[in-house]
């Protein structure tokens, strides 16, 4: 790569490297520099993809409810009710449950009991999407629709979200097995939050008299409240973009309905199940509109998690 | 951390101290369950995926190709084979990339820009894997048809990112007492990467390829559109669309026919095992690792 300087006496000398320092930086700089044109690469590409499409419809897209092939009408409103509902409701279920779970791991369980809960739940999030939704689909499902759904239908049914005949597939398996899938990734950014907190500080909450509860609610958690935050925006991201589980499990329901118990679908779920059978260049276009929307969620997601992260590093290093 | 016993006046029984101590308790609690549902959950799945997959498994499961429609006795020997092809073309792309990547982060950038890379990468890592499916799709497939290359490329970007950043974050441990060695010694900064830190950090960098293996290896979004439409023969043309087994999982589990959703079972079973297997050797690798390095602390 590099010129050979000229050969010095030292026989360890000779038996440098074929490429010296230049070549090195060189290399691994490209190597950099190429990630970020691949963003941007990707970018450019997908909206390329999307642009029959966004220069027929515009940002009226985002709320025209047509999804129609035949007529060549089409529109996300429902596909973002639908990926707006299904991750909201998994991102309410699973940040308690998985910011329980960091405490847990962090602060209460047993020493030996740690690393290897740790493990296994870090495990759940091993377990491939597809896997996850055909659990969704031939287990879950079925089982909502027999035993579940019924009874929220009795309980609760003069709310439109639970009116409507049970169904083994819909909104509600999918906001599930959402679930699921972002437990495992905020409980694990939780733990390290947690075990982030100096310990000078929990001793003294503890030393004050708090319980271990009070300690954890008013210093811990405070301490490490915009994290918590960056770890539930990067659950609400992964739920948003997760495509083969839910168009797996929620139906690829056509219609809008507001009931949970419903086949619905999300901008995801409907660009894995249409892509591969559609029918015309503006519907390719229009469904990599979808991606185009996805995309953008996925970015302003990831970006707010990481500069809030940003700001917590720079005040912890201001404190040290 | 060490409060197994209450502070004292936490003992006294009085309404307040005891009203605290129960919220206390019923928070512990659960924290706890919510642990527990965690791990119930992953039990469930994983117990789900044995009952109804091992009974499909066969040798022929393993040794030959899908049965042509309506006969049983397939396999999915030409799903394996394509996923195991696909795989390592990923690996042999984003490996490289990924370690260049961060022995630019940990030896070469500038700080700022160091930051504006890691920015970057977790973007990539956060983009979801169908939109990866799109681009490549455009990209490679537009033109040229699918194939398993285009597959592998998509595989390729979805592991880039994990790579990278699991190897930057290994090479940060390498202590700088080795690297200031290695300068002092004469050795250019090449050679202290090549010879001292790369090989330091060698565990860490295999870990890091083993996790990504096992994510890439059970995906279907970068490989739906890429490499789907594939024939029912065990085939290693990487210039033709492969099967491989997420595809086949996902084909099978919408089928309305009790024998192909009973080959999806298997077909999860034979992906789990490999994801879990790898997923637990990556984690006690990379803990040896860690543990070695801090040792020449």
């Amino acid at each position: 790569m590099i010129a050979e300087t000229p050969a010095p006496a030292s026989t360890f000398r000779r038996r440098r490297p074929r490429f010296g320092d230049a070549g090195l930086r060189v290399l691994a700089g490209v190597a950099a520099i190429g990630s970020l044109l691949l963003v941007a690469l990707l970018t450019y590409k997908v909206v390329d993809e999307a642009w029959p499409s966004i220069a027929q419809f515009g940002l009226s897209f985002l709320w025209s409810e047509d999804w129609n092939a035949v007529t060549g009408e089409f529109g996300a409103r429902d596909l973002i009710w639908g990926t707006a509902f299904s991750s909201l409701v998994a991102v309410a279920i699973a940040a308690p449950v998985a910011i329980a779970i960091g405490l847990f791991l962090s602060e209460l369980a047993p020493r030996r009991l740690r690393a290897p809960v740790g493990a296994l739940v870090e495990l759940l999030a091993a377990i491939p999407s597809v896997v996850l939704g055909l659990w969704g689909i031939i287990v879950l499902g079925p089982f909502l629709q027999q035993h579940i759904e019924p009874r929220l239908g009795d309980w609760l049914g003069f709310i439109p979200l639970f009116s409507g005949s049970p169904s083994n597939v819909g909104l509600l398996p999918a906001a599930i097995v959402l679930t699921i899938m972002i437990i495992p990734i905020v409980a694990s950014i939780s733990r390290e939050l947690f075990l982030s907190v100096p310990g000078d500080l929990k001793q003294g909450s503890l030393a004050l008299g708090s319980t271990r509860w009070e300690m954890v609610r008013n210093v811990a958690i405070p301490q490490v409240s915009a994290g918590l935050v960056a770890a539930v925006i990067l659950g609400l991201a992964r739920a948003l973009g997760e495509a083969i589980a839910v168009s797996q499990v929620i139906g690829g329901g056509l219609n809008f309905s507001a009931s949970v118990f419903q086949p619905a679908d999300t901008l995801a779920g409907r660009i894995a199940s249409q892509y591969q059978g559609s029918t015309s260049n503006l519907q390719t276009a229009s469904l990599a509109y979808l991606a185009v929307i996805l995309l953008a969620m996925s970015l302003i997601a990831n970006i707010t998690a990481q500069l809030i992260v940003r700001r917590i590093r720079q005040r912890m290093g201001g404190a040290h | 951390m060490s409060a197994a016993t209450p502070p004292l006046h936490l003992r006294s029984s009085t309404g307040r101290a005891r009203r605290r101590r129960l919220v206390g308790r019923g928070m512990e609690l659960l924290a706890t369950l919510a642990s527990v549902l965690a791990v119930a959950l992953l039990a469930i799945v994983v117990a789900s995926v044995i009952k109804e997959g091992a009974p499909a498994l066969s040798w022929d499961f393993f040794t030959k190709a899908p049965a042509p429609f309506g006969q049983t006795n397939g396999g999915i020997a030409n799903s394996i084979v394509g996923t195991a092809l696909m795989t390592a073309m990923a690996t042999a792309m984003a490996l490289p990339a990924g370690v260049l990547i961060a022995i630019y982060n940990v030896e070469f950038a500038p700080p700022r820009v160091a930051e504006m890379v890691r920015l970057v990468l977790n973007v990539l890592a956060g983009v979801p894997t169908i939109v990866i499916g799109i681009f490549v799709y455009g990209l490679l497939v537009v033109g040229s048809g699918q194939s398993a290359a285009a597959a592998s490329v998509a595989l390729a970007i979805l592991m880039l990112p994990l790579i990278a950043r699991a190897t930057e974050e290994v090479l940060a441990l390498v202590p700088a007492s080795l690297r200031e060695a290695g300068l002092a010694l004469g050795g250019t900064r090449a050679r202290t990467v090549v010879r001292i830190i790369l090989p330091t950090a060698v565990g860490g960098i295999v870990t890091s390829a083993i996790v990504a293996v096992a994510r890439a290896a059970g995906e279907t979004a970068p490989v739906l559109f890429t490499s789907s439409i594939v024939a029912n023969l065990v085939s290693t043309d990487v210039h033709s669309a492969l099967g491989s087994i997420p595809l086949s999982i996902y084909v099978n589990s919408e089928s309305p026919s009790v024998h192909d959703q009973q080959q999806a079972w298997a077909a999860a079973l034979v992906l789990l095992v490999f994801v879990l297997v790898l997923s637990i050797g990556g984690r006690l690798l990379s803990l040896r690792t860690r543990r070695q390095i801090e040792r020449m602390r």
